[in-house]
């Protein structure tokens, strides 16, 4: 791939990062609540998604990862923040527009049932992209027929089917070929595996990675489960109540966790040996509600290490340590925030 | 199942069950033919991805299933009652009482209209006749014990002002208020988050071990069955195909069709290679294969698999799986 | 590479005889199969069928002229001088009478259906996918109509109007014009937020594609039953118009009008009186029960 030089399509190169998201927002007016409050779904996130590469997002429901991924396709506009894809800014003026966007990066669902419409037969709903991006209906057809055989169908076979003729995992197929059909750079995978049984989710998990390699694509993979964004990715971002906590390659995250919060989420998964059970949950309670978060960093009500100095401001998302390019939003690495524990941790790391 | 074992009586012996589906169009034969115990304090676990019959089976033990639609054949005996005979009053003595039963959702088996407080003490009054102060008392007692915080204030809460965590602790509080000897677990932590789940898990391990109840745990997580069971059963297409000690199963599986779950569950597989996937999908229950039902997918098939089913196989004391390979395999792990 | 190996999977030949023998049915024939399974629709189908086709053939069924009067064969039984049913208050057959009058009804029921399906239809879909102020102002209007209970409705309109079948229908349109922009925004508003109405937008597609292929498709069904009920609504209220001079004027077949004119009669021979109030019952039930199994049939999730 280094060797070919960028072609038109790839126009900013293979240094400039397909996707950089600045500083998005989103609050929700809560419907009957009290008034003027709202529900921060997503609250400044940034980052940076590379070419090639597969960014796992991670995080517990009311993270705000959905959200995210349609903020990304602006099917949800934000209030706040800014995107650049492949280095041109998306808005309407002096830049790219939002349909020129959403040619480019498409998105799989999780609910296998409802993100396919009940009254078309599996390959119309394929061949939708491509017949409103232009091409004729034959030509579109073909191009679903095609599209999916690469992802494991066979076309006279389950073309014609209606979604409720289909198994779980052969909707989720017809719904990764309808994503690829319109040749999209990027696809985002919103909980694309986790509805599924784990014999198929290892399937659509292979086909993925095979998908990814044959036609050059950039993942961003939200999940709730650890162990397949663990396989899958090539670098991580886990969420809390709207914001990022941590961000960094895939080993890192899991080998040396900065966030006492992806400690956590680490040490909730099952151990898998019955000799090695887990005793005590590494944190108690449940996530807070997004409404009216706690101040300060949003975790300290559930963080063992929380003190005074968390209540106070807000943790920034900073390197720490001298781990290039592993973030994480927490004073136990500040070593100027003040928290008592900040320099000690530092050796334990 | 051995001689060896019978010490105490089983809590639960089920024997040759089967429920099928009759619809105009169809049959749908969703469990075929199961055999299991559990004893008193143990924690069965249901292991089976979806259409196994794994929650069926457990529905069927309550009789919790449309008596219109299901037939249902075999024998089932909980505590020596045998489920099939029982009358409306004593099914309804059953319930909630001998054995209780918690849901993946708590919201369908919680009423929205009444506060958890109410629904607790009603059922207590119903099944015990005690006074509505002690059945209050009694309530409280049991939001302690599932460790829902503030318990007296979250007594007069309704179910959607608690968090997916609490609710499920608030349904597990009302399932515990009788003193089942037998608790139906139908993926009870499936919709909570990672860091929800484990609480909830711990937690229903360390009251299961308390109370010393027999425990149904259906599952389709192998991590989750790893953290709780003592004995695990794997359905597969309505059929048990392989059982014994969690420990065991999980480290040398039988069945090809366990084997191929654990290969398919993603745990800190390498990155950079495929994930060995069983191919193909469970059958449809409408027509089962002749034979061994995973015999379609399966890389060891012979043509026998698909002649007969296979009859259970014990290689070894309290393990059993349904193929015909059993014996090569325990030499190959011995 | 990796992908060939992965391809092979869902259509790995043990696999596929299995998939094949499932039948592969279009939705609209599964739901035909349905509905042949279901001996209640089917036996009301047939008589709302028979009904249609007497009405369509009349004057070749009908053993009289329903408009030759009588002196001295007036309110005579069933059965008298081959009057199969029996004769009215002007000696007129009433069998052919009642097949005469399936006409009336059935267009009754039907034109004023029809209209307010597709002016309430579009507005409704509209309102349902706009969304917001179009949506508030559309359902506002609808509710002004609502809150007069239609029957009430139906009489003022149409007594303003002035009697006749043209504003008889124009009134019943006006009636259930509301009720189906109702149904119409409701189940467009619900299939807006489905998945798949999210995942073509995602595609780049434009509203009135979005429209066309994956909403109207998902509507029309619900819309279809609901006005299948109305149908027996409108003969129902049609023949209430009727009954009150509202409707038809003599002397047309009409059965609202033939009970009117009946009534009477009563205490002189009160079975042919209650013939018309019969062939109204049937027919509203028939319509409203095929429309049921209809709802049933068309209910498919697996």
């Amino acid at each position: 791939m280094d060797m070919m030089p960028p072609s038109s399509f790839d126009r900013g190169g293979p240094a400039q990062p397909l996707l950089i998201a600045r500083d998005l927002r989103k609050h929700f007016k809560v419907k009957g609540g009290a008034p003027g409050a709202v529900v921060r779904a997503v609250d400044g996130v940034s980052f940076t998604l590379f070419k090639g590469e597969t960014l796992g997002i991670v995080g517990e429901s009311g993270c705000g990862k959905s959200t995210l991924a349609r903020l990304l396709l602006h099917l949800i506009q934000p209030d706040e923040g800014e995107l650049v894809f492949d280095g041109d800014t998306v808005a309407e003026v002096r830049g790219i527009s939002v349909n020129a966007l959403r040619r480019q990066v498409q998105m799989v669902f999780q609910d296998s049932y409802s993100s396919l419409n009940p009254r078309m037969p599996v390959q119309d709903s394929v061949a939708f992209g491509p017949y409103v991006h232009g091409k004729s209906r034959s030509a579109a057809r073909q191009a679903a027929r095609d599209i999916l055989v690469k992802v494991g169908l066979n076309p006279d076979l389950f073309g014609p089917r209606y979604p409720h003729e289909l198994s779980g995992g052969q909707k989720q197929r017809v719904n990764i070929a309808r994503a690829l059909a319109i040749e999209p750079r990027m696809v985002i995978l919103d909980e694309a595996v986790s509805a599924l049984d784990k014999s198929v989710e290892a399937q659509v998990l292979n086909l993925l990675r095979a998908l990814k390699a044959n036609f050059n694509l950039t993942y961003l993979f939200i999940s709730h489960d650890l162990n397949v964004v663990r396989y899958i990715s090539d670098r991580v971002l886990v969420m809390y109540l709207g914001s990022v906590v941590e961000l960094g390659p895939v080993d890192e995250i899991f080998s040396r966790p900065l966030h006492p919060y992806t400690t956590a989420l680490l040490g909730s998964r099952p151990s898998m040996d019955p000799a090695n059970r887990i005793e005590e949950p590494p944190i108690t309670g449940d996530p807070p509600s997004p409404i009216d978060p706690p101040s300060g960093c949003r975790f300290r009500t559930r963080c063992p290490h929380a003190e005074p100095v968390c209540a106070a401001k807000p943790p920034v998302l900073g390197e720490w340590h001298d781990r290039t390019s592993h973030v994480a939003a927490c004073h136990l690495h500040d070593p100027a925030s003040g928290h008592s524990m900040a320099r000690a941790t530092v050796g334990a790391a | 199942m051995d001689g060896g074992m019978k010490l105490a009586p089983n809590l639960v012996e089920v024997e040759d069950l089967t429920v099928r589906f009759v619809t105009r169009e169809a049959t749908v034969h969703a469990v075929n033919g199961v055999t299991f115990s559990v004893r008193p304090g143990e924690v069965l676990c249901i292991l089976g991805e979806s259409g196994s019959g794994k929650s069926v089976t457990l529905r069927a033990l309550m009789r919790l299933l449309p008596p219109r639609r299901t037939k249902i054949t075999g024998r089932m005996q909980v505590d020596g009652q045998d489920i099939l005979s029982l009358d409306r009053g004593a099914l309804r003595r059953l319930r909630g009482g001998l054995v209780s039963m918690i849901f993946q959702e708590p919201m369908t088996a919680l009423d929205p209209v009444y506060t958890i407080g109410t629904q607790i003490i009603e059922t207590i009054c119903k099944h015990k006749g005690i006074s509505r102060s002690a059945a209050r008392a009694r309530a409280l007692e049991l939001l302690e014990l599932v460790k829902i915080p503030s318990a007296a204030q979250r007594l007069d809460n309704y179910p959607h002002e608690l968090s997916g965590g609490l609710r499920q602790r608030a349904m597990i509080a009302m399932a515990l208020s009788c003193d089942p000897r037998l608790l139906l677990a139908d993926e009870p932590t499936t919709a909570l988050d990672a860091t929800v789940q484990i609480q909830v898990l711990i937690l229903l391990r360390k009251l299961q071990r308390e109370l010393g109840m027999g425990t149904i745990f259906v599952t389709h997580d192998l991590g989750v069955a790893s953290e709780i069971a003592d004995r695990i059963a794997v359905m597969y297409a309505g059929r048990i195909v392989e059982e014994g000690p969690v420990a065991d199963v999980l480290r040398a599986p039988l069945h090809p069709y366990t084997q191929g779950l654990m290969a398919s569950t993603v745990h800190g597989q390498a990155r950079d290679q495929d994930i060995d996937a069983i191919p193909g999908s469970p059958p449809d229950l409408r027509r089962l294969p002749a034979g061994c039902s995973f015999a379609p997918r399966c890389r060891y098939a012979t043509p026998e698999c698909r002649a007969s089913i296979p009859e259970p196989r014990s290689p070894e004391p309290g393990r059993m799986a349904r193929c015909i390979r059993v014996e090569a395999a325990v030499h190959s792990f011995a | 590479m990796a992908s060939s190996a992965v391809m092979t999977q869902e259509t790995a030949p043990p696999e596929e005889p299995v998939v094949q023998a499932l039948k592969v049915r279009g939705y609209w024939a599964s739901v035909a199969y349905r509905l042949r399974y279901d001996p209640m629709t089917v036996a009301f189908g047939t008589i709302v069928l028979l009904i249609i086709l007497a009405a369509i053939f009349a004057p070749m069924i009908a053993p009289f002229d329903p408009y030759k009067e009588s002196i001295i064969g007036r309110l005579k039984p069933f059965g008298w001088r081959g009057h199969l049913l029996g004769t009215d208050e002007l000696g007129r057959d009433m069998l052919s009478r009642l097949i005469y009058g399936a006409r009336i009804s059935l267009l009754m029921g039907v034109v004023p259906v029809v209209i307010a399906t597709v002016i309430g239809g579009s507005l409704g879909v509209i309102g349902g996918f706009a969304g917001k102020r179009v949506n508030t102002a559309i359902m506002r209007t609808m509710d002004v109509f609502y809150a007069f209970p239609s029957v009430l409705l139906a009489v003022a309109i149409a007594g303003a109007m002035g009697g006749g079948i043209g504003n008889g229908m124009l009134a019943l349109a006006l009636v259930f014009t509301p009720a189906m922009c109702r149904v119409a925004e409701t189940a467009t508003a619900q299939v807006k937020n489905l998945d798949f109405v999210e995942a073509a937008r995602a595609t780049g597609a434009g509203t009135l594609t979005i429209l066309r292929f994956h909403i109207l498709g998902n509507v029309l069904g619900p819309v279809f039953i609901y006005a299948s009920s109305l149908v027996s609504v409108g003969i129902l209220l049609a023949s209430g118009l009727s009954f009150l001079g509202l409707g038809v004027r003599p002397p047309v077949a009409d059965w609202g009008l033939m009970l009117s004119t009946l009534r009477q009669s009563i205490y002189v021979n009160p079975l042919i009186c209650a013939l018309p109030g019969v062939a109204i019952f049937i027919t509203s039930v028939s319509f409203n029960l095929v429309s049921d199994g209809i709802r049933a049939a068309m209910d498919v999730r697996m």
